[in-house]
């Protein structure tokens, strides 16, 4: 055993899935999965290549660019949300408030701006700070108290629906400064317009995979996922890592938020009710595992685009909308039986 | 070393691209279904555009799929769809309320090359920038039903005039009182949604009244649901258990009053309802029985037919459709009441939706 080699090299797959960290030789030491889940992505890769090749066989406008430009947009929103959710889901937690906590980040920051006069920058930050606290709320209660994230998140999904009901007076906020949708503007790479906030939801997924992947406190996101007491046994600070992931996962919801605001041009207290199922919808899909431990935020992204090209591809065929949801649906127990096909391999 | 060859190449990777080349099988294949279903017209597997050179596209956007309401308005447009060499493509948000989904169906459309979109908004306000998004690439745009905030946001609306709707009822519950002392009880929509508001000044404009009247016993918000009309009609009975009209937002909210001026020892006989909306489940429950005694009927097959008509039309060198078209409205009741016009039951089931 003792032959193994510590970083597994991303020859040779071997998605030692569901065994527990071999025994700890040292604080330094994690525990990555990475070269198991890049196989693991290569599902939902195969699907997502099918489905464009399908599409551009069908309409002649599918393969476009200025058509894929508006498949990113219309995934960033979720995308972002998705980069935080994949974070918690790696730890082997789940996060339901993550929709209704951005609505909540993006009425602060629009009503602060629009009917209090702060200053729009300030107000933006103001409202991520306050998607933060928010996570702060959910890490401490799932570490301090040990209780499940699930029951957690679920209250704090409806604190966050009723905060943003109450604070924003059930009214849509409208006339932003121009700085908040900023994101939703436009730039051209050749003929096609890209939005900035397209790029910024890319740069978000490319720190994300840096960080996870390159980085110790990605490291230790597996592997408090794969098992958290051989991690703590390896004098890693379990508790403080998973109050500091959620942290960081709300303040990516608050990007959301500010991402949702410059693509919709107003603050919408309505938003976010069922984006959080979307957006673990796009976890699964990307090939993370629901038990902890395995995935990566690339097939979060590569979920996050099935969905997208699914809606747009049907709407080009001229099909309903409603078969966007029945194939998701069967996408999503699809992902599920492979990863379970896979734990049960190991 | 034993335990890392035994999960390489060979299971590992082939099992999981086997399920997932299934998987986006399975995908193409419910995909095609979805094709061949669609359209009432006309297959829609290829482009649509070459098919037969006058082909128009048009985009029909319900605020939820499950609601009887809507479901009716999607089988008339593509009734509307067939006789008009139309392709009709319909999406819908997840909740009553899901703009962002709107957003995206309406993006997509103007994609797809859709001449016009029929919208009911989920959200008056937060739809309108997408709307002006799609009218700027040229696309046409007719709010059904719901008008958006402005209502100049859009091209044209296509929608039930709600004061109308309220002021029959109002006429008519006036001559069935017929002079007798009245106990007004209002079971209201929610503050602020444009529509409640419309249908109780016309209630009250047709029974001559303004609000404050000594006659109303109070009002309460249902939010148009059973349960929560039960509980309004329940607390009003409290305040006064002498009600004997009650106004309300729609057929669910009604029949919840229903049930509670039954659980208060009430007869249907002792007790004027009236509503708005004349769904089918409506008319056969609550005006065939009596239970609900008149009720105001919208047509949403005619927003959704007319609108269909008039984008193919104006596709096609007509007129482009602007402003307010009232889709009609009409008093349905079995109890008819001399000066006031209205049609009875059998009319209802025949043009009633749900």
């Amino acid at each position: 055993m003792t032959t193994q080699p510590q970083t597994e090299p991303a020859g040779p797959p071997a998605p030692g899935v569901g065994t527990p960290p071999e025994p700890p030789g040292g604080a330094g030491r994690s525990v990555p999965k990475v070269s198991g889940d890049r196989v693991a992505q290569l599902g939902p890769l195969f699907a997502l290549l099918l489905a464009c090749i399908f599409f551009a066989t069908q309409s002649d406008r599918f393969l476009t660019g200025g058509n894929f430009s508006l498949i990113v947009q219309q995934v960033m929103v979720i995308g972002t949300l998705a980069i935080g959710q994949t974070l918690i889901i790696l730890t082997a937690g789940i996060d339901l408030s993550c929709g209704t906590v951005m609505a909540f980040g993006s009425i602060v920051m629009s009503k602060l701006a629009v009917d209090s006069g702060v200053p729009p920058l300030i107000a933006i930050l103001v409202g991520i700070a306050a998607c933060a606290v928010f996570g702060f709320v959910n890490g401490a209660l799932v570490t301090g108290l040990n209780l499940p994230a699930f029951i957690v998140t679920l209250g704090t999904f409806n604190i966050a629906f009723a905060l943003t009901h109450i604070y924003s007076k059930d009214e849509t906020v409208s006339n932003l400064p121009s700085v908040m949708t900023k994101l939703g503007e436009s730039f051209k790479i050749g003929s096609t317009a890209v939005t900035y906030g397209s790029l910024l939801t890319l740069l978000l997924f490319a720190i994300a995979w840096f960080v996870l992947t390159q980085t110790a406190w990605g490291r230790r996101v597996y592997a408090i996922g794969d098992n958290a007491e051989a991690t703590r046994l390896m004098g890693i600070p379990v508790k403080k890592q998973l109050l500091a992931i959620y942290v960081v996962a709300g303040a990516v919801y608050g990007i959301a938020a500010l991402l949702l605001i410059a693509r919709t041009s107003v603050g919408d207290p309505n938003a976010g009710q069922s984006d959080n199922l979307d957006a673990i919808t796009a976890v699964v899909l990307g090939g993370t595992s629901l038990f902890g431990g395995r995935g990566t935020v690339v097939g979060t992204l590569i979920g996050a685009l099935i969905v997208g090209v699914l809606r747009n591809g049907l709407v080009l065929m001229g099909v309903a909308s409603i078969y966007q949801v029945l194939i998701t649906g069967i996408l999503v127990i699809v992902a599920v039986s492979v990863d379970q096909l896979a734990r049960r391999r190991a | 070393m034993w335990e890392l060859r035994r999960h390489s190449a060979r299971s590992g990777p082939a099992r999981l691209l086997a399920v997932g080349s299934a998987a986006a099988v399975l995908v193409l294949g419910v995909a095609a279904c979805g094709g061949s279903d669609n359209g009432g017209g006309g297959s829609s597997g290829g482009s649509g555009a070459s098919a037969s050179g006058e082909k128009v596209t048009v985009g029909l956007i319900v605020k939820r799929e499950s609601n009887p309401f809507f479901v009716k308005m999607i089988d008339a447009a593509k009734k509307a769809a067939a006789e008009n060499n139309v392709e009709l493509i319909t999406a819908a948000g997840k909740t009553d309320v899901d703009n962002q989904s709107q957003v995206t169906a309406l993006e997509n459309m103007t994609t797809r090359g859709a001449k016009g979109i029929l919208i009911v908004p989920a959200d008056s306000k937060a739809v309108v920038p997408a709307i002006k998004k799609a009218r700027d690439a040229g696309v046409t745009v007719i709010a059904l039903d719901t008008p958006t905030e402005p209502q100049s946001a859009v091209d044209a609306l296509f929608a039930t005039d709600n004061l109308k709707a309220g002021e029959l009822i109002g006429q008519w519950a006036k001559a069935k009182m017929a002079g007798k002392k009245a106990k007004i009880a209002l079971l209201d929509l929610a503050p602020g949604i444009s529509v409640g508001q419309l249908r109780h000044d016309g209630f009250l404009k047709g029974y001559g009244i303004k609000d404050g009247d000594p006659q109303i016993v109070g009002a309460v918000n249902t939010e148009g649901d059973t349960a929560k009309g039960q509980a309004g009609m329940e607390q009003l009975l409290q305040k006064d258990p002498n009600i004997n009209l009650v106004y309300s937002i729609n057929e669910p909210s009604g029949f919840g009053a229903a049930t509670a001026l039954k659980s208060a020892g009430k007869k249907p006989s002792d007790v004027t309802i009236v509503s708005v909306d004349g769904g089918c489940d409506a008319i056969k429950r609550g005006i065939k029985t009596g239970v609900i005694d008149a009720t105001s009927q919208q047509y949403p097959q005619n927003m959704a037919a007319q609108g269909v008509k008039a984008i193919a039309a104006a596709a096609r060198g007509g007129k482009k459709p602007s402003g307010y078209t009232d889709t009609g409205v009409n008093l349905i009741t079995a109890d008819a009441q001399t000066g006031v016009a209205s049609k009875d039951a059998a009319y209802g089931t025949e043009n009633c939706w749900g």
